[in-house]
């Protein structure tokens, strides 16, 4: 394995971490304000939906794009009534929303485009196209007629469409904004005692409804890279189940925003080694290709089950905010 | 109590109906890919419209949503009179062998599929022959002697496809390699263009400036990341070379729409038992069109059209990896 197709390898992991990161940092902001959200998969698809059908009928990805977060925001609206306003069961409200993604996305799909459920083909205009720095090459052809640190920033560092550095700028952002300002002090409180942040004078409603809005921007952002960015347009249920590896991420990064990068990255990595070796010959033996790609899978569970510690909660994450009894 | 039931009732037949089931006419159920997949159920689909246009009758249709309902379609459309009922897609021969032998006056067509009951007819292709053909194209547009093969659902059925591809390339180019490559194992993997399209920038790095998509929705990530990173890809099923012009080498063409077509127009009367659709019956085949004419020059195409001669003569034999579960041609 030369330097080449490691860097390879990297460069996939990161447009494929990127999906699960922007979700994985949905969650956490959700779930920092105690609002547990097991939509984000829902939430995923039906911006994936409404990004590359608005991108298509208007020619304007970054109309799409707006569209996208629009109607994740519309369904994060819909979790928030239901277990802020009306303090219904969050697990419940997050599985009627992946419910309603899968099914409304299709039937809206056909009614527009009468093609099965899927938007017609994006043209190049309606997509993210990749963003190339200063000096690279983009064919990954070219790329190998370079020198080493010439492979390393054409591969790895240039080539990735706005998207993916949005998401690693967020990172640090997220961390900025709830370890360094007032308004992130309260988000977390919120999450861990309620009736604190009240007695404060400050609206506990108020603050749970901003993180869930977040949360439907961040989702929004993660489902218009899966049908704008990586793909050309919305196929049925595109999003494949990234939204609940990224809760799992989420678990895994003990809900912090650096460890979040780290832990959607190592997932983003197993798939990419999955995708690219197949049927690895050791000596004798096959490894088969169902084994590499059932791998992140297996991992994810090991990972839970014994590396990641103590994973502790938001102590009041789940329970909606009754200010008397 | 009724009422509520008769509610669900309405629920779960309109959950199926995609269009009010007609007695007596024809009827055709596509699978998980959907109708409008560019691919294989589209072919199905193309091959239904053009009957009734021709005929001006209507038929019935069911999309498949999962594969719980595979039964209760087949079942729903025969008790209603449907004849004869085709089904698209080798998922279906499981429980169409349980229901055909309950509607013996009722004549099932299965593509991709054998099932052994008097009133079947199964459509099988010789797609590992028409897969030579493309597979030598590749080989002759290829200029760094690596290609590449992206299947859908690991089955042998694509198995089959990848074989013939990779014996196609092998005759033109000895020392050519072969790199293939599944989406996965499950039915999903006809749905996850990401992961088609991770799949072939794998493959370009490793060299591939031709991928071959035999995967449903999946190869319309695999024909958008060649189209994208600039090489050439070959299309499956239906003739795919529009959709990309000018990246597009070709598309391996399985005419699922003349056995469509052929049940539907020679109505419950056809035969039934085996029919194999090979070179001879123009079954598959390559797509030569405007968007592709560039890239096929009269060389490659007067060398294909000799391998496909030698085929129908039985001169030359491609070998089916169905046939013992093995390939001749060592794919990486």
């Amino acid at each position: 394995m030369d330097f080449l197709t490691v860097l390879q390898i990297l460069d996939s992991t990161i447009r494929l971490a990127t999906p699960l990161l922007l979700a994985c940092l949905a969650g956490l902001w959700s779930e920092r304000a105690g609002i547990f959200d097991i939509g984000l998969e829902g939430k995923m698809l039906a911006a994936a939906f409404f990004s590359a059908a608005v991108a298509y009928t208007s020619g304007n990805v970054w109309i799409g794009l707006l569209a996208g977060i629009a109607a994740s925001m519309a369904l994060s609206g819909v979790h928030g009534v239901a277990s802020i306003t009306f303090r219904g069961n969050q697990l419940i409200s997050g599985v009627a929303i992946n419910f309603l993604a899968a099914g409304l996305t299709v039937v809206v799909a056909q009614t527009w485009f009468q093609q099965g459920g899927r938007t017609p083909q994006l043209p190049p205009e309606a997509r993210f196209s990749n963003i190339e720095l200063p000096g690279a090459v983009t064919r990954i052809r070219d790329i190998a007629q370079q020198g080493p640190f010439g492979q390393f920033y054409s591969e790895l560092i240039s080539g990735h469409s706005i998207i993916v550095y949005m998401a690693l700028v967020i990172v640090p952002l997220t961390w900025w904004v709830l370890y360094r300002t007032r308004f992130g002090l309260r988000l977390r409180a919120v999450g861990e005692n309620p009736a604190a942040v009240d007695t404060a004078g400050i609206s506990v409603v108020g603050l749970r409804f901003a993180a869930v809005a977040i949360c439907g921007v961040l989702c929004g952002l993660a489902g218009a890279y899966l049908a704008t960015a990586l793909n050309a347009g919305f196929v049925k249920d595109m999003s494949a189940g990234r939204g609940f590896i990224a809760l799992a991420a989420l678990i895994f990064a003990k809900w912090r925003p650096w460890y979040a990068l780290s832990a959607c990255l190592l997932f983003g990595f197993f798939d990419a080694v999955g995708n690219r070796f197949q049927n690895i010959q050791l000596g004798e033996f096959v490894v088969p290709v169902q084994f590499m790609q059932a791998l992140p899978y297996i991992l994810v569970v090991i990972v839970l089950a014994g590396l990641v510690g103590r994973a502790i909660p938001p102590r009041a994450g789940g329970e909606p905010y009754v200010k008397e009894r | 109590m009724t009422t509520l039931k008769q509610l669900m009732g309405a629920a779960a037949a309109l959950a199926i109906s995609a269009t009010g089931a007609l007695a007596d006419g024809p009827a055709i159920i596509f699978d998980l890919g959907g109708k409008f997949d560019r691919s294989f159920n589209e072919a199905a689909f193309t091959g239904a419209e053009r009957w009734a246009e021709e005929t001006g009758g209507s038929y019935a249709e069911i999309e498949l949503q999962t594969d719980a309902q595979r039964e209760q379609a087949m079942r729903r459309l025969a008790e209603a009179g449907n004849n004869p009922i085709v089904m698209a897609g080798f998922s279906q021969a499981t429980p169409l062998a349980e229901v055909a032998p309950d509607y013996p006056d009722t004549t099932f067509v299965i593509i991709d599929g054998v099932v052994d009951e008097p009133n079947v007819r199964s459509v099988i292709f010789s797609e590992h022959e028409g897969s030579y053909l493309v597979g030598m194209l590749a080989a002759m547009a290829s200029e760094t002697g690596t290609v590449g093969f992206v299947g859908g659902m690991d089955i042998p059925l694509i198995s089959a496809f990848a074989c013939g591809y990779a014996q196609g390339v092998v005759a033109v180019n000895g020392d050519a390699t072969v790199i293939a490559n599944m989406t996965g194992t499950t039915p999903a993997a006809w749905n996850d263009p990401v992961r088609g399209g991770e799949l072939t920038r794998g493959q370009i790095a490793q060299g591939a400036d031709v991928v071959y998509a035999a995967a449903g929705g999946t190869g319309l990530g695999v024909l958008q990341v060649a189209a994208d990173e600039g090489i050439l890809s070959i299309g499956v099923d239906s003739n795919q070379n529009y959709l990309h012009p000018g990246s597009v080498l070709t598309s391996m063409l399985k005419r699922v729409d003349v056995a469509v077509y052929d049940a539907f127009t020679t109505g419950p009367e056809v035969e039934t038992g085996v029919h194999v659709f090979g070179l001879a019956e123009e079954g598959v085949g390559y797509a030569l069109d405007e968007f592709n004419a560039e890239l096929i020059s009269e060389e490659m195409q007067a060398a294909v059209e000799e391998a496909r001669a030698a085929i129908i003569a039985g001169e030359l034999m491609v070998h089916d990896f169905r046939a013992d579960g093995t390939c001749p041609v060592q794919m990486q």
